[in-house]
Order: structure tokens, then sequence, then C-alpha cells
């Protein structure tokens, strides 16, 4: 056995691993992205691994490889699930063979993320297990468990840690001398794997039928549990997930009953009417929706259970954002009337405020170059400016302010054709990254073409799936494996689509920028630019800028820019040499020429 | 032993590893630890928390407010952020040299590092604070800030952890041509922090 200190991903990653996972796909994003990282860096002979080109290819990729009998695992944050919704919930009714785990990582918070979705939600929604972990090691033990109970009931099963668990740390140990499980083999049966209207009708009888007994079975599951009796108690807490870790280290010396349950969905049932004997109120502690709550109310509605239950519903318990041991904490004082003290120091004045540090571009982001294009060639015309999920999506800050809407992956080029339809006096631009546009872009631009819109495209090329950690993508030329593969040239597919102009251009050059999209903006039509450069944090740059003593402090460059390297230091312009790569965009962009590129060695 | 240690910074500057280095010189010891940290977006540019947690009752991967026994701030205005999470008696160890926002050189926003350093010392809370300038004066970068000031916190004695076994996890965790140079760093923050508490 071997024993590390490791990322609650990683653990996920090593359970998969232990389990004998033979396929594992998937789409970047936070907080699920180092699953797969972690499987490509360790040894992992004899298992397929993709990064997908979205949740949905990689759903699909997965399911095929499960039918064929292998375990396969596929991986996204909760707003991917609703991309691969549709195979999802067609995959509940037809099953699999082999063990398939979904791994959807929840972010309440949310920390890096559009929604605060529950993928128990989901798991119900479609009729599927759910296992929720609450640690790192739980999650490690539960990737297993999940295999199992997959191939038991012949349904997929859903893993959903949140941020907290993925993001952890703890020491895991393991059995290094992992393999990778061979498939059966596909065995065709069109009655099995196609899915028609009369299949569909039978098996949502069986999934229905099947429910109750994988309920019952997860009613011995061990981490279903009662981690802490009362004799004298009637009153009890009960938590899943990362609320569950809160919960122990608040009550370690209240008398109280505290209930894990680590299956949400179907409901351990059994379990819990055992659990709640002889409690008559009780406070849930969950993050993200009152799921747990509601099922509870159900059951107690279904028994007669008389017993009060408090919670999200009876607005003890947050509806949004994190909980936390002192949230937890000070809800459990008021559940069990005591005074709320408050631990650490009580300062006798107030902290000085902390300055506000949001994210932004970083200095020499080749996207600033691109952004600010846009805005000096368009001037006062009027503009919808359509965004994106990426870095790009930081265009939004100010003094770039160059982000009027975004929704969710790809809709930047739909909602820009939805403007346009209305306002033809105005121009609309989409702006989507390089794995955007293979993740969804594409199918945008062909709604785009087919039905007249007028609209400039701007592809902010950066090389790369910058916000979630760098990784490759069809435009790349390379694959998770660090394979050489055929590039998919953006050019050529948007020609293939018919848009009537493709430019590109580097978006360092600011002349040549702004000209561009000067040129687009005088064609009718769909026209798309790509601006093309590494993102600073793959590429090493070792020139930087300076500010020459001819500088006048006019600020323009600032107060036009945001760039985080340049800033006033007793009223003067300066830039931090630890920052700067030397883009030039400032140099390009001072109207005194007091800016000027140096070699750095 | 229960510990509770908070790493605050800015996005870039190398919390997470020195959080990962702390973190398994602690286990090194036979502790049990839990850490967690923000990654995503706080990239770019953004606040970045690491906590590190040491100890058998430990459930939650983050640190309650007030009962951090050690923040080591990378930047001044960070460590006024996470200052709810200190515990009575704690210390805090900070960088003296502040990263303004974006925000405040579009004078937005306002930012005055000093008001930090006066709260506290009027509030009597045990402080200590080191200069990364003066690290790119003695090692020509910044880049080790991360080492330098595990250094000073391991020469405070404030850590619970012993020297020996960062060194160690130094010589794990480092890219292998940086190892000597983080622990001539480590050794130097070793000797402020031995400074430090003497004084």
């Amino acid at each position: 056995m071997k024993k590390e200190y490791i990322m609650g991903n990683s653990a996920i990653a090593l359970g998969a691993l232990c389990s004998g996972v033979k396929l594992v796909a998937g789409y970047p994003g936070t907080p699920s992205t180092e699953i797969i990282e972690t499987i490509c860096k360790v040894p992992h002979k004899g298992v397929h691994l993709e990064w997908s080109v979205n949740e949905k290819a990689a759903m699909e990729v997965a399911a095929a490889g499960a039918y064929a009998g292998a375990r396969t695992m596929v991986t996204m944050k909760q707003v991917g699930l609703n991309v691969a919704s549709d195979p999802l919930m067609s995959l509940a009714y037809v099953g699999v063979r082999g063990g398939m785990v979904i791994v959807v990582a929840d972010d309440p918070g949310p920390i890096s993320s559009q929604t605060e979705q529950d993928t128990r939600r989901f798991a119900s929604f479609c009729r599927i297990p759910v296992l929720d972990p609450s640690s790192p090691e739980e999650a490690f033990d539960m990737v297993k468990d999940a295999f199992v109970l997959s191939e038991k009931y012949h349904t997929p099963v859903i893993l959903r840690p949140t941020t907290r668990v993925c993001h952890g740390y703890a020491s895991i140990s393991f059995d290094e001398n992992y393999e990778a499980k061979d498939p059966s083999g596909f065995e065709k049966d069109s009655s099995k794997w196609v899915i028609f209207p009369k299949l569909s009708y039978n098996n949502h009888r069986l999934i229905e039928e099947r429910l109750p007994v994988i309920a019952e079975d997860l009613s011995s599951y061990g981490y279903n549990r009662i981690i802490k009796d009362s004799k004298k108690s009637c009153k009890a807490v009960l938590a899943s997930g990362i609320s569950l870790a809160y919960v122990r280290e608040c009550t370690s010396n209240l008398d109280l009953k505290v209930i894990g349950i680590a299956s949400a969905f179907p409901l351990p049932k059994r379990f819990l009417l055992e659990a709640l004997n002889g409690v008559d109120e009780l406070i849930c502690f969950e993050e993200l929706s009152p799921f747990l709550e509601e099922e509870l109310l159900k059951l107690c509605g279904e028994h007669q259970l008389k017993i009060r239950i408090k919670g999200k519903l009876t607005g003890d318990v947050p509806h949004s954002g994190e909980l936390g041991v002192n949230k937890v904490q000070s809800i459990l004082n008021k559940f069990l009337g005591r005074n709320d003290k408050s631990e650490g120091i009580s300062f006798t004045e107030k902290i000085p405020d902390p300055p506000q540090r949001p994210p932004v571009l970083c200095a020499g982001c080749p996207h600033r170059g691109s952004f600010y294009a846009v805005k000096v060639a368009t001037g006062r015309k009027k503009t919808y400016l359509c965004g994106d999920i990426g870095c790009y999506t930081l265009g939004n800050a100010l003094p770039l302010d160059m982000v009027d809407t975004c929704l969710c992956m790809g809709a930047g080029i739909t909602m820009a054709q939805g403007f346009n339809h209305l306002d033809k006096e105005a121009k609309s631009f989409a702006f989507i990254g390089d794995s955007t546009f293979f993740a969804s872009g594409i199918s945008g631009i062909v709604n785009a073409v087919y039905n007249e819109a007028d609209i400039t495209v701007c592809i902010l090329d950066n090389a790369t799936t910058a916000m979630t950690g760098h990784q490759p993508h069809p435009g790349t030329g390379f694959n998770l494996q660090g394979n050489y593969v055929d590039k998919i040239d953006i050019e050529s597919v948007l020609k293939g689509i018919g848009v009537k102009k493709v430019m590109t251009v580097n978006p360092h050059d600011l002349k040549a920028s702004v000209a561009a999209v000067k040129e687009c903006m005088k064609v009718d039509g769909v026209k798309a630019i790509i601006f093309r450069a590494p993102c600073i944090s793959i590429v090493k740059l070792k020139d930087k800028c300076r500010v020459m003593d001819k500088c006048s402090n006019c600020n323009i460059c600032i107060n036009k820019l945001g760039c985080p390297a340049m800033s006033l230091k007793n009223d003067k312009v300066v830039i931090d040499e630890s920052l700067c790569v030397g883009c030039t965009l400032c140099a390009q962009l001072c109207p005194h020429k007091a800016i000027e590129r140096i070699h750095h060695e | 032993m229960n510990k509770n240690i908070l790493i605050c910074g800015v996005g870039g500057q190398g919390t997470v590893l020195s959080s990962r280095i702390l973190a398994s010189a602690f286990m090194s010891e036979g502790h049990t630890v839990h850490s967690a940290e923000t990654i995503g977006m706080a990239q770019r540019g953004g606040s970045v928390v690491s906590h590190v947690r040491v100890g058998d009752e430990v459930f939650s991967p983050l640190i309650p407010e007030g009962r951090a026994d050690l923040i080591l701030a990378f930047e001044p205005g960070e460590a006024a952020a996470c200052l709810k999470y200190l515990t009575a008696n704690g210390c805090v160890i900070l960088n003296s040299h502040p990263i303004p926002p974006v925000t405040v050189s579009l004078k937005g926003c306002s930012y005055n590092e000093k008001a930090i350093f006066t709260f506290l010392s009027s509030q009597k809370i045990r402080h200590a604070t080191v200069s990364s300038d003066e690290l790119i004066k003695k090692f020509g970068s910044v880049k080790y800030f991360n080492i330098l000031i595990l250094g000073v916190a391991s020469g405070m004695d404030v850590l619970g952890v012993s020297a020996q076994s960062i060194e160690s996890q130094i010589e794990k965790l480092v890219k292998e041509k940086f190892v000597a140079i983080n622990k001539e760093v480590f050794n130097a923050g070793y000797e402020i922090g031995l400074k430090n508490a003497a004084e």
C-alpha cells in the first residue's frame, strides 16, 4: 500500500484506477478538472483517456465503453451536466453492462460557476443513484462503491463531490499495483441497446420497480450511518456531503444524534426510519437545494412520523451559498436554544478594509488587445458585445468593459444573433475562445449563416483552454496523452460552414487588429476574426516594457487597458517587471511614445 | 496536537506550493492533515487562500473563523481580509510589500496598507513583517517568497513542525534545479525568524 497526500479530485482518480477503470472521458470544468489530469499523470496503462469536445460527447463515449462491458467514468462540473443531459436521460433507461460512474462536481458558493444547481436533483430526475462524499477519503472509497452498485443494477451511478471535497487535501492509502480491467465485449442485441418507445416503456417500469430495491440495499451501506447517538436528547442533526464534515466538527461536545447520509437518491428509507426512532425534532444541513429535507418530509408523511423537520424550507438554514463550521455552529446554537458565543479575538477597532481584488485578465494576456481593438474600431457606434465562458469573460472588468452578456458555453454566438435580428442599426459581436468554439461554438455559427444574421464572431484563440488550467483541444494539434494529432483548422471550419469573411490577426498588433475589425464591419453577414496569440502562461516571454523619463503621466495606458502590471507610484506610472511580459500594447497606445520594450535574459 | 494555519496571497505568489510543503511536513511527522485551497478564477490575480489543518478531530477542510493559530500573508491587504480567522494569541507573519489591485490604479478604490500595520500593533497582535523587496535584492527574484515566509515562521517557532521536516519536503516537492536556492532562502528566512523571536 502506498500513502499519499493528495487532492480530493486525485483521490477520485486513484479510486477509479484501483477499480480497474478502462475508459475515462470529460470536459474540463472547475472543480472537476484535476480528476482526468491526475489519471494522465500517474501510470494508467491500458486506460483510454480523453478530453472530449464537450460533456455530451464525453458521456456518449463512456456509455459505449460501458455497453461493451468495460468500467468507464465521465467527469464534468454541474453546468456541464446540462450539456450532457440529453444522453444521460436516455442512458438511464437503456442502462449499462460494465460499471459506469458519472462524476459531477457541484460548486456551492458558487466559487467559479454560473449556477448553484444541485446534481442530486438531476439524479432524481433521471432516476439513477447518487453518492455524496463528505471528504477526499470518502470520495476515494465511494468511486469503488459506485462501480459495484452500477454493475449490480446495470445503471450508471453519479458521484457528486462538491468544491471543498474536490479541492480539499487528505492522505490516501491505495494499492499502487492497480490494473485496467479488460471489457467482456459488446453483445449485439437491438432489443436492449436501441432505444425504441417499447423499450422505454418497459424500462421505465423496471427502473421504478428497482429503485426501492436499491434503496433497501443502500440502507445497509456503511456511509449511511449514525455518527453519534444520544440517549437523552430527542433532537437530531442530519447532514450529507461536506455539510456533514462541518456538523461533525461542531457536535463533538453536544448531546445530539448525528445522522450522515451518503446516498441522497434513492433515499435509504429503512436506515432512516431506524435512525429517526425517538427523534422529535431534526435539523437538516445540506448545501445547494433542500433535497434531503424534502425527502425527509415525504418520508415522515408516508410513515406518519411526528418529527419537526427544520432546514432551508423553514428558513433556519440559508438557501444559497456555502455552509461552514461557523454558520453550522450558529444555526445549531439556535436549534438548541444556546447562546451564540463567538470564538477568536474581539478586536477593539474595526479591521481595515482589504482592497477588492477581482480576477482580471493577466498582464500581457492577448485577449486584452482583442477587446481593445474592437473597442477602438467600433468607437461610438452602438454595439452588442456577447461574451462567453472562459478567461475572456474577464473582458467585462473596467476599464475594458467589453462584455454585455454571458449566459453559458457557446451562447455568445447565438445571443449576438438575437440582438442583431431585433436591432439592425447596431453592430453585434460575439467573443468566444478556441476550446469553446469546438465545444459548442460551431453549431451556433452554422445557425447564424443559415438564418442570415449579421454578426462578427471574434475567436480569441490562445491555443489552449486557459481558465481551467491549459488543457489541449482539437485546435492545439495534440491530445491529452501529448500525442501529436492533426490540428483542426478554425479558418477552414469557418469557411466550410459558409462564413462570409474570415480574417486572422495578432492581437498584440493593435493597428492591424483595429484594421481587421473595421474591414469586417463593412461586410454584411457572418464574419469572423481569429485573434491568435498564445496564452502568456504557456509561452515564456522574456521581454519587459519600461516607462521612460519623457512620460507625461497622462495615465492613458492605465485608464484604457487595466493591465495589472501597471500602477501609479507617487503619481508616476510604473510597470511591475515581475508581471510584465512585454506585450507592448501599452507602448502602442502611448500618445507620447514614452514606453519602450527591453529584452531581458 | 491541533493546529490551524492559514496561508493567503494573490494568484501566482506560490501560496499553494507552500501549503503543500507545510502539510507534507506535518504528515511526515505522523500527524493527520487536511487542507483546502481556492483555485479556479482566483488564479487571474484574485485572492488565494489555503487552509492547513492538523489533528484527528478535524473534519472540515476550512478553518473556522477565530481558530487560526497562524496566518502567513503574502500581501498585507490579504492579511486584513483574513484576520477574522485568527484565534486569541494567534500570530500573523506578513509581507510588507503591497500588491495594489487594478481597481486601485483605476482610482475607483482605495488601498492603505499602512492602516493594516497600525491595526496589528494597536490590537497587540503578535506579528512579524518580512519584505519581499529585500528578497529580490538578495536572491534576484520574488518567486521564493513562499519559502522565505516558511523559514521566518520556522525560525519564530510558531509552525509546530520541525525545520528539518520542512527542508526534506522542499527536497521532495520543489523542482530539482531549484532545491538548493530554495533551501538557502529557507535558511535566510529562518535567521530572520530567530531574530524576530528574540526581539
